[in-house]
C-alpha cells in the first residue's frame, strides 16, 4: 500500500483533495453545483486538443476551463445560470467530439480524464497540480470574507462595496483552477466529488466559517485516503469509493442539520 | 468499435437515404428530439437542467451494467435513470442550492458506480470502447430490437407530460397556490423527474449524454425565449430539436465532402446548431426587453408569437 | 435638530428603468440624526430611490449628496426581504464582524479590539443572546437585529432600511421601530426607513418622504400628511383623518376607475367607492 510507486499517489490525491475541500466549501455555500461538474468536464476536449496540436496538455485544460467560465458568465448575463452552464457544458463536449474524431487512439485517455487514473502518477505530473493548487488555496484564503458576504447575500456585499458580478467570475475562475490542473490526473469524478461531498458534512458540524472550511478539508483529505486505501484493497477504481462516500457525507451532514433545526424548533416552542 | 468509426462506416455509402443505419439515425434522433423538446420545456421551467444532465450521466451507469449482464441497454439505462430520480428526489428541499447539491450528490455517486460498472466490464469482456460509448452514445450502432421499447418509452413519457400538464406547470409556478388547489406537490416533482428520467435515458442511450443533455435544455431554452405561453414552447422545442438533429446529420454526412475524408461528429453538427438557435432566439427578445417593461403588453406580445 | 450639518441631500432625481420613469425630480434633504419614513405604496419607487443613493443605480438626471468621503462608507444598509440560508455555518457574531471587515481580504482574525467592537454592537442591538447561535437559524426578528447590527458597525452617519418591518409581528415592529429611534439618537445618525404603512413610525418620524406616481412629497409628517398635499400627490381628491392616534388617507373613489388604483395606494389608503 506505501510501496514506492503508490507514493506521487498519497502525494498528489492529498493535494488535489486539499484544495478540493477548500475551495469546496464556497461551491457549497454559493450553489455553485453544477459549474463545479461542468468545468472539469468541460476541459476534456482542452486535453484533446492539446494531444492534437502536440502541446502540454495543461494549457489545453487551462484554455478550455477559461472558455467554460466565460461560457457561463457571459450567458448567465442574459438567461438563468443553469440553463448558461448547461449550454456550455455541451457546447464544449461537442468540441470535444469533434477533437476525438481527428486523433483516434483515445478511448483509454477519455476512461483515464473521466475517472482517473490516480494508481499510475509520474512525479513530473505532480508540479503543474501543486503549484495550481497552491494558487487557488491562496485566492480563497484571501478573498474568504468577499465571498462569505458573498454568499450570504450579494446585496450585503454590493453595499460593502464587494461587486456581485466580479466576485461570481473570480469565484469560477477559481474553481476552473483548482479542478483543470486535477482533471488529468485524479479525473473528473473524483475532483467533482471531493469538491461537493465532504463540505457538504463539513457545514453541518460547526456553527463557525473559517473553522468549517478546514473541517472541510480534513474531511476530504480522510475521504481520498480512505478510498485509496479501499481501492487498493478491492482492486476497485478510486472514483467509485469517493463517489459513495461523498455522498454518504452528504447525507450525513443533511440528517444532522435537520435534528439540529428540530431540536431548536422544539425548544423556542417548549 | 468507437461511433465515429461507424459513422464512417455509415457515410462511405453514397446517397444517405439508402443508407439503414443513417435512417435509423434519423428516425430515433428525431423521436429523441421530439421527447426532450417538450418535457425540457417544464425541466427548464423548473430550473431542474442540472438533474436533467445528472440523469443522463448517471443512467449511463445502466448502460454499463446491462453490458455487463447481457441485456437490453435501455432496460439498463432505464433502472438507473429512475433509481437516481428517486436519489434526488429524497433529498429534495426547496432551496436551489440544497437541491442542486442534492442532484450533484448523486450525480458523483452514480459516476462513482459507473466508474466500477465499466472497470468490470473492461476486466471481464476486455474492451475500451465503453467509456467512449457512455459519453457519446452510439446513434448509429442501435440494434433494431431496441426500437419497439425506445417507442413505448418515449410514448409513454409524452403521455405522462399530457397527464400531469396543467399540476405540473401550477406546482412550477407557486408551489404554495398549487398546494391550496390540492396538488400533491411532491408527488408531482417526483413523477416530473421519472419523466425525465425516462427521456434523458432514451436520449442517452441513442444519442449519447452529451446530446441527451443537450437536446433537453438547448431546444427548451430557445423556445422559451420566443414563445411565451409553455404549450407554444412545447411545440416550438421539439420543431428545433428536430430541425438540429436532422440538420446535424445532414451537415456531418455532407461534411465528409468538404474535410477531406474524416468528416465531422454529429454530435458536435447537432451541438452546435442547437447553440446558435439559442443564441438567435435571445436577439428578439432583447429588443423585447423594453417591450417587456410595461407590465401587461409583455404576456401578450410573447404569447401571440407562440 | 436645525442646527446639524446635512447628510444627504437628493437633488432633483429622476430615475429611468428600462425606459419607465421611476422617479421624477424628487428632491429633499435629511440632516444629521433625522428619523425619517420614506412612504409608498409597492411599485412606487421606494427601493430604488434606495439603491440610487446607495449608488447601485444610476440616475437620468439631479445627483445624489453623502456629506463627506466615499458614499458606501458612510452608508449602512438593511436590504428587503434578506432571507439567510439556514445551511451557511455562520453565527449572528460572524455577521457583524463581516459587517466590520466583509470587504477587506485574507482570513478574519480573531484580534481582541474586532472582537470588542462586535460585541458591543450585539449588546447595542439585543442580540447578546442568540450571537452564538447560527443565523439562519434565528427567526424573522431576531434576523433583523443582526442586520441591523451588521449595517451599524462601521458607524455609518446615514442608514437605510428597505421594508424592514414588513414580515414582523406587531410587537416586533414596535420594538424594531424603538430601537431604530434609540439608535439614531445614540449615534447621531441619521434613519431614512421605507415602508408601506407610516403608522407604525409616528411616534418616532421627524420627517416624511412620500411617494406616488414617481413623484415625492417631503417635509415635517405633520405638514405633509395634509389633505391638499397627497391629493396633489395623488392626482385625486383625498382626506386625511386621524383617528386613536392613527392617520387613514380616505381616497373618494374616481368613478370605475377606483379599484384599478387600489393596489397603488400604501395600506394605510381606504379607497370609498
Amino acid at each position: 500500500m506505501f510501496a514506492s510507486f503508490l507514493v506521487n499517489t498519497w502525494i498528489v490525491a492529498t493535494i488535489v483533495a486539499a484544495a478540493a475541500g477548500v475551495v469546496g466549501f464556497f461551491v457549497v455555500l454559493r450553489g455553485n453545483s453544477f459549474a463545479a461538474h461542468a468545468l472539469p468536464l468541460g476541459t476534456f476536449p482542452g486535453a484533446a486538443a492539446a494531444s492534437l496540436l502536440g502541446i502540454n496538455p495543461l494549457f489545453g485544460l487551462l484554455t478550455f476551463s477559461g472558455l467554460g467560465v466565460i461560457g457561463i458568465s457571459q450567458l448567465g448575463k442574459a438567461g438563468r445560470p443553469e440553463i448558461a452552464t448547461a449550454l456550455s457544458l455541451v457546447v464544449l463536449l461537442g468540441l470535444g467530439a469533434l477533437f476525438l474524431s481527428m486523433s483516434n487512439e483515445y478511448s483509454q485517455a477519455t476512461y483515464a480524464l473521466l475517472f482517473g487514473e490516480v494508481l499510475g502518477v509520474s512525479s513530473l505530473e505532480i508540479v503543474p497540480v501543486a503549484v495550481v493548487s497552491a494558487v487557488s488555496l491562496a485566492l480563497t484564503a484571501l478573498l474568504f470574507r468577499p465571498l462569505l458576504l458573498n454568499a450570504v447575500s450579494p446585496e450585503l456585499a454590493e453595499a460593502r462595496s464587494v461587486p456581485a458580478g466580479r466576485t461570481d467570475i473570480l469565484f469560477l475562475g477559481i474553481l476552473a483552477l483548482t479542478t483543470s490542473a486535477a482533471v488529468p490526473v485524479v479525473g473528473v469524478l473524483l475532483v467533482f466529488s471531493l469538491t461537493i461531498g465532504p463540505p457538504s458534512a463539513a457545514r453541518a458540524l460547526t456553527n463557525r466559517p473559517v473553522r468549517a472550511m478546514l473541517l472541510s478539508a480534513c474531511l476530504s483529505l480522510l475521504t481520498v485516503w480512505a478510498s485509496i486505501a479501499l481501492a487498493l484493497r478491492l482492486g476497485w477504481p478510486v472514483g467509485f469509493f469517493v463517489g459513495g462516500l461523498g455522498a454518504l457525507a452528504y447525507g450525513l451532514g443533511r440528517i444532522r442539520m435537520e435534528c439540529v433545526r428540530s431540536r431548536r424548533c422544539r425548544a423556542r416552542s417548549g | 468499435m468507437t461511433r465515429v468509426s461507424l459513422l464512417l462506416s455509415a457515410l462511405f455509402e453514397p446517397g444517405w437515404n439508402s443508407s439503414e443505419p443513417v435512417l435509423t439515425a434519423v428516425v430515433i434522433g428525431g423521436g429523441a428530439a421530439v421527447v426532450s423538446g417538450v418535457v425540457g420545456v417544464l425541466t427548464v421551467m423548473r430550473g431542474q437542467s442540472f438533474a436533467g444532465h445528472a440523469l443522463a450521466d448517471v443512467s449511463s451507469a445502466g448502460g454499463a451494467a446491462a453490458f455487463l449482464l447481457g441485456l437490453n441497454p435501455l432496460l439498463g439505462f432505464l433502472l438507473m435513470g429512475v433509481i437516481a430520480a428517486a436519489g434526488m428526489e429524497s433529498f429534495a428541499a426547496h432551496r436551489i442550492r440544497e437541491r442542486d447539491l442534492a442532484t450533484g450528490v448523486v450525480l458523483g455517486a452514480g459516476l462513482g458506480l459507473s466508474a466500477l460498472l465499466l472497470y468490470l466490464d473492461v476486466t471481464s469482456k476486455s474492451t475500451t470502447g465503453a467509456a467512449i460509448t457512455v459519453m457519446f452514445g452510439s446513434m448509429f450502432a442501435m440494434p433494431p430490437s431496441v426500437v419497439p421499447l425506445a417507442l413505448a418509452v418515449g410514448g409513454s413519457a409524452l403521455l405522462a407530460i399530457a397527464l400531469l400538464y396543467r399540476p405540473l406547470l401550477l406546482s412550477s409556478l407557486d408551489p404554495a397556490l398549487a398546494r391550496v388547489r390540492g396538488v400533491p406537490v411532491r408527488l408531482i416533482g417526483l413523477c416530473h423527474l421519472l419523466v425525465v428520467a425516462f427521456a434523458v435515458a432514451l436520449s442517452a442511450v441513442t444519442v449519447g449524454a452529451i446530446l441527451s443533455t443537450a437536446l433537453l435544455i438547448g431546444p427548451a431554452a430557445a423556445a422559451l425565449r420566443i414563445a411565451g405561453r409553455p404549450g407554444g414552447a412545447m411545440l416550438l422545442a421539439a420543431v428545433i430539436g428536430v430541425a438540429a438533429t436532422w440538420g446535424g446529420i445532414l451537415i456531418a454526412y455532407d461534411s465528409y465532402d468538404w474535410t477531406g475524408g474524416h468528416g465531422w461528429p454529429v454530435s458536435f453538427c447537432i451541438v452546435t446548431i442547437i447553440f446558435l438557435a439559442y443564441l438567435a432566439a435571445g436577439c428578439p427578445a432583447r429588443g423585447k426587453v423594453r417591450a417587456a417593461a410595461r407590465p401587461g403588453k409583455a404576456g401578450v406580445q410573447a404569447a401571440g408569437r407562440g | 435638530m436645525r442646527g446639524e450639518s446635512e447628510v444627504l441631500a437628493v437633488q432633483r432625481l429622476s430615475v429611468s428603468l428600462s425606459g419607465r420613469r421611476i422617479l421624477d425630480e424628487v428632491d429633499f434633504a435629511l440632516h444629521g440624526g433625522e428619523f425619517c419614513g420614506l412612504i409608498g405604496a409597492n411599485g412606487s419607487g421606494k427601493t430604488t430611490l434606495l439603491r440610487t443613493i446607495l449608488g447601485f443605480v444610476t440616475p437620468t438626471s439631479g445627483r445624489v449628496v453623502i456629506d463627506g468621503g466615499h458614499r458606501l462608507a458612510q452608508i449602512g444598509y438593511v436590504p428587503q426581504k434578506i432571507v439567510l440560508d439556514p445551511a451557511i455555518p455562520m453565527r449572528t457574531r460572524d455577521l457583524v464582524g463581516l459587517g466590520l471587515d466583509g470587504h477587506r481580504l485574507g482570513l478574519p482574525l480573531a484580534r481582541r479590539a474586532r472582537r470588542r467592537l462586535v460585541d458591543a454592537m450585539l449588546e447595542a442591538v439585543g442580540a447578546t443572546s442568540f450571537a452564538e447561535q447560527r443565523v439562519g437559524e434565528l427567526s424573522g426578528g431576531e434576523q433583523q437585529r443582526a442586520l441591523i447590527a451588521h449595517a451599524l458597525i462601521r458607524r455609518p452617519r446615514l442608514l437605510l432600511l428597505d421594508e424592514p418591518l414588513a414580515n414582523l409581528d406587531i410587537k416586533s415592529i414596535a420594538t424594531t421601530v424603538s430601537l431604530l429611534r434609540r439608535l439614531a439618537l445614540e449615534y447621531r445618525m441619521t434613519v431614512l426607513l421605507s415602508t408601506h404603512d407610516m403608522n407604525p413610525l409616528l411616534p418616532a418620524m421627524d420627517r416624511i418622504v412620500y411617494l406616488a406616481n414617481g413623484r415625492a412629497a417631503t417635509g415635517r409628517t405633520e405638514d405633509v400628511v395634509r389633505g391638499e398635499v397627497l391629493s396633489r400627490l395623488f392626482g385625486e381628491h383625498v382626506d386625511v383623518i386621524r383617528v386613536h392616534g392613527r392617520i387613514l388617507v380616505i381616497a373618494a373613489g374616481a368613478g370605475n376607475g377606483a379599484s384599478a388604483d387600489l393596489e397603488r395606494h400604501p395600506d394605510h389608503v381606504v379607497q370609498v367607492p
